[in-house]
C-alpha cells in the first residue's frame, strides 16, 4: 500500500508540476460554467413561461439543470481524460525513468495501480471544479443531492474506465502524442457504440451497444444505480488495468 | 556476491549475450568493458532484474533474479545509462521518492537524503529543481539515488559518459569511495577509467565474455616475451645498442626516441629468459649510468583492442560481403 501511495503523490506531483492540472481544470470549468449558464438560464426560461401560461406541474432543477450537465461532462470527459492518462507511461519510458521503477522492490500492479489512482486523483480535482457550479444551485434553490451523487458516482466510475484504458494505451508506446492520440481515438469509439443499437437490434449489435461507455451512465445522471451497470464499469478498469500490468510484463521480454 | 553461470539474452532476432559466466566476489569493484552494443547494459539490466534472461541463471547476494526478483531488487543500487530523474521534481524530493520505493522506513529517509547528499556532493543543489542542474550534478543526483538504501551491490552503467574530465575524476573518486562498503560493478568503454578504478577486469565482445581478470594480469597477458624498457646515458646510442645485444637472453633491441646524450631502447627477451638483472650489470660494468629499467606491460588499450580483433575481422568481412 505504501508503495502505491508513494506512485500516486509522485505522479499528482507531476501534474501539478506542469501547467497540464491548471490548464485540464480551468478548460473543464469553463465548458461546465458554460453548460451550466445554458441549462439554467433555459429551465429559468421554462419556468417563466410556464408560470406565464399557469400550466403544468413544479419543474425539476435535478431534470433540467444537472442530469444534463452531468451527461454533457461525461462527453467532455471523454476528451479530456486522454490528456489525463497520456502521460502515465509513456513518459517514464521515454525518459527512461521506468528503469528506476521496474529494478525497485515495487511490484509491477503497485506501479500501476498508483500511477492510476494519482490519475483518479488528478481527474477528481478537475471534477471538483464544477461542484463550484453546482454549489450555487443549494444556495438558491433545494435541488434533491441523491441524483447529484450518483451522477458524480458514475462520472467517477466512468473517468476510472477511461484512464485505466488510457494507462494501457500509454504503456505501449513512448510517445505521448501517440498514447493521448490514441486514447482520444478509443473513447470516441466506445462513446458511438451505442449507436449500432438504434438501426440494428440483432444480438451482436446490442452486444457493441452494450460496450458504449457513456449508455452506462445515463442511469447515475437520473440517480439509478444499477448493479450491471457499476459491473461493466469496474470490469472494464480491471480489464484495462490488467492488459496494463501485461504490456509492462512484455516490457521485460521485449524491452 | 554476484554469480553469473551460462547466461544467454536473445531479442527476437539478435543474440544480445551469449552464454557468458562470471564471479564477483564481496567488496570488489569490477570494470565490464566492451565497445558500444557489445552486451553491457543487456547483462547489467538481467542482473538488475529489469530484463529475465533468455537462458542460464544469475545469483546476486544468494538471491536468483528471476526467482526472487525484489529481494534481488531490494538488494542493488543501480544506475542506468541515462540517469532515472524526473526533471521536474527537486532532487531532496526525489531522493525521498526514491527511499520510499526502496523501502527505507519513514523516520530514516531524512537522515538517509542528508548522508547522500553529502556523500556525492549535491547538498548545495538540494533544493534545486532536477530540470536545471548540469549533467555532472546529474549525473551525481543518479548516483545518490542508487546509494540511498545502502545496497550491498552497485550497478553502474557508463557512470562517467558525458560527463568533462574533471567531472569524470570527481565521478571516478567518489565511486572508489564507495568501494569498502559494497560490490561494485560498473560498464565503460573509456579503458584508463578501468585502470584506475577497477581490481578486476571483464571484457566482452559481441555478447562473449572474451577476458576475466585482474588489472594487473591483464597487463602481462598477451606477451609471452619479457620486454623492458632501459634508458642510459653516456654513450653513443650505437654503442648501447651492441652492448645490449650481447647480454645473453637478449631477441632483439628496439630503438626509442632518444633525447641529446640519453639512449631509449626496449629489449625483448627470448622466452623464459630474465633480463633486467644481467642488462643492468651490462650497462655498470661499461661505466655508463642506468637511468631507468623497468618492464614494459602492454596497455589495457592494446589488449582490449587485440582481444576484439579477430571478431571485428569477421565483422568486417561479413560487411564487406
Amino acid at each position: 500500500m505504501r508503495n502505491i501511495l508513494t506512485i500516486c503523490g509522485k505522479e499528482l506531483r507531476a501534474y501539478f508540476a506542469s501547467p497540464i492540472a491548471y490548464l485540464l481544470m480551468a478548460f473543464f470549468g469553463l465548458i461546465f460554467g458554460f453548460f451550466f449558464y445554458s441549462a439554467t438560464a433555459y429551465f429559468v426560461n421554462a419556468g417563466l413561461r410556464q408560470s406565464m401560461m399557469g400550466s403544468g406541474g413544479p419543474m425539476s432543477v435535478n431534470d433540467y439543470v444537472i442530469a444534463p450537465m452531468l451527461g454533457n461532462a461525461s462527453v467532455v470527459g471523454l476528451f479530456l481524460i486522454p490528456l489525463i492518462s497520456m502521460r502515465l507511461f509513456a513518459e517514464e519510458k521515454r525518459t527512461g525513468t521506468i528503469e528506476l521503477l521496474m529494478t525497485s522492490p515495487v511490484r509491477d500492479s503497485e506501479i500501476i495501480l498508483g500511477k492510476w489512482l494519482g490519475a483518479m486523483v488528478m481527474y477528481l480535482c478537475v471534477l471538483a471544479v464544477s461542484a463550484c457550479n453546482i454549489a450555487l444551485l443549494f444556495a438558491w434553490g433545494q435541488p434533491d443531492w441523491r441524483p447529484i451523487l450518483t451522477g458524480y458516482l458514475g462520472l467517477i466510475l466512468q473517468g476510472g474506465c477511461v484512464l485505466a484504458i488510457g494507462a494501457f494505451i500509454s504503456s505501449t508506446t513512448k510517445n505521448q502524442i501517440i498514447a493521448g492520440a490514441a486514447t482520444f481515438a478509443v473513447c470516441l469509439l466506445l462513446w458511438v457504440l451505442s449507436w449500432v443499437s438504434s438501426y440494428n437490434d440483432a444480438g451482436w449489435a446490442q452486444a457493441v451497444a452494450y460496450c458504449s461507455i457513456l449508455t452506462h451512465f445515463e442511469p447515475f445522471s437520473k440517480g439509478i444505480i444499477d448493479t450491471r451497470d457499476i459491473v461493466f464499469y469496474v470490469s472494464a478498469i480491471f480489464l484495462g488495468l490488467f492488459l496494463t500490468s501485461r504490456s509492462l510484463e512484455s516490457l521485460r521480454w521485449r524491452a | 556476491m554476484i554469480t553469473v553461470e551460462g547466461l544467454t539474452k536473445r531479442y527476437a532476432r539478435h543474440v544480445a549475450v551469449k552464454n557468458i559466466s562470471f564471479e564477483v566476489g564481496k567488496g570488489q569493484i569490477v570494470g565490464f568493458l566492451g565497445k558500444n552494443g557489445a552486451g553491457k547494459t543487456t547483462t547489467m539490466r538481467v542482473l538488475t532484474c529489469f530484463l529475465p534472461p533468455t537462458s542460464g541463471k544469475a545469483n546476486v547476494a544468494g538471491f536468483d533474479v528471476v526467482e526472487q526478483s525484489l529481494e534481488v531488487r531490494k538488494r542493488i543500487g543501480y544506475l542506468p545509462e541515462t540517469p532515472p530523474l524526473y526533471p521536474e521534481m527537486e532532487v531532496a524530493d526525489y531522493l525521498v521518492f526514491v527511499a520510499k520505493l526502496k523501502g527505507i522506513p519513514s523516520p530514516e529517509i531524512r537522515r538517509r537524503v542528508d548522508e547522500v547528499c553529502d556523500r556525492t556532493a549535491i547538498a548545495s543543489v538540494k533544493n534545486t529543481i532536477i530540470g536545471k542542474l548540469s549533467k555532472g550534478y546529474r549525473q551525481r543526483v543518479g548516483i545518490a539515488q542508487a546509494i540511498i538504501h545502502n545496497p550491498p551491490v552497485l550497478i553502474l552503467d557508463e557512470p562517467t559518459s558525458g560527463l568533462d574530465p574533471e567531472q569524470q575524476r570527481e565521478a571516478r573518486q567518489l565511486i572508489a569511495s564507495l568501494s569498502g562498503d559494497h560490490t561494485i560493478i560498473l560498464s565503460t568503454h573509456i579503458l584508463s577509467e578501468v585502470e584506475q578504478s577497477c581490481s578486476s577486469v571483464i571484457i566482452i565482445n559481441n555478447g562473449e565474455i572474451v577476458a576475466v581478470d585482474s588489472v594487473e594480469n591483464l597487463h602481462h597477458r598477451g606477451r609471452a616475451n619479457e620486454m623492458v624498457s632501459i634508458e642510459v646515458s653516456g654513450a653513443s646510442p650505437a654503442a648501447v645498442r651492441q652492448r645490449l645485444e650481447q647480454v645473453p637472453g637478449v631477441a632483439r633491441v628496439i630503438s626509442r626516441d632518444s633525447r641529446e646524450g640519453v639512449a631509449a631502447f626496449e629489449v625483448e627477451a627470448l622466452e623464459n629468459a630474465f633480463l633486467r638483472p644481467h642488462l643492468a650489470r651490462a650497462v655498470v660494468e661499461a661505466g655508463w649510468d642506468l637511468n631507468e629499467l623497468k618492464m614494459v606491460g602492454e596497455s589495457l588499450e592494446e589488449i582490449f583492442l587485440e582481444l576484439t580483433k579477430s571478431e571485428r575481422k569477421e565483422g568486417e568481412l561479413a560487411v564487406a560481403q
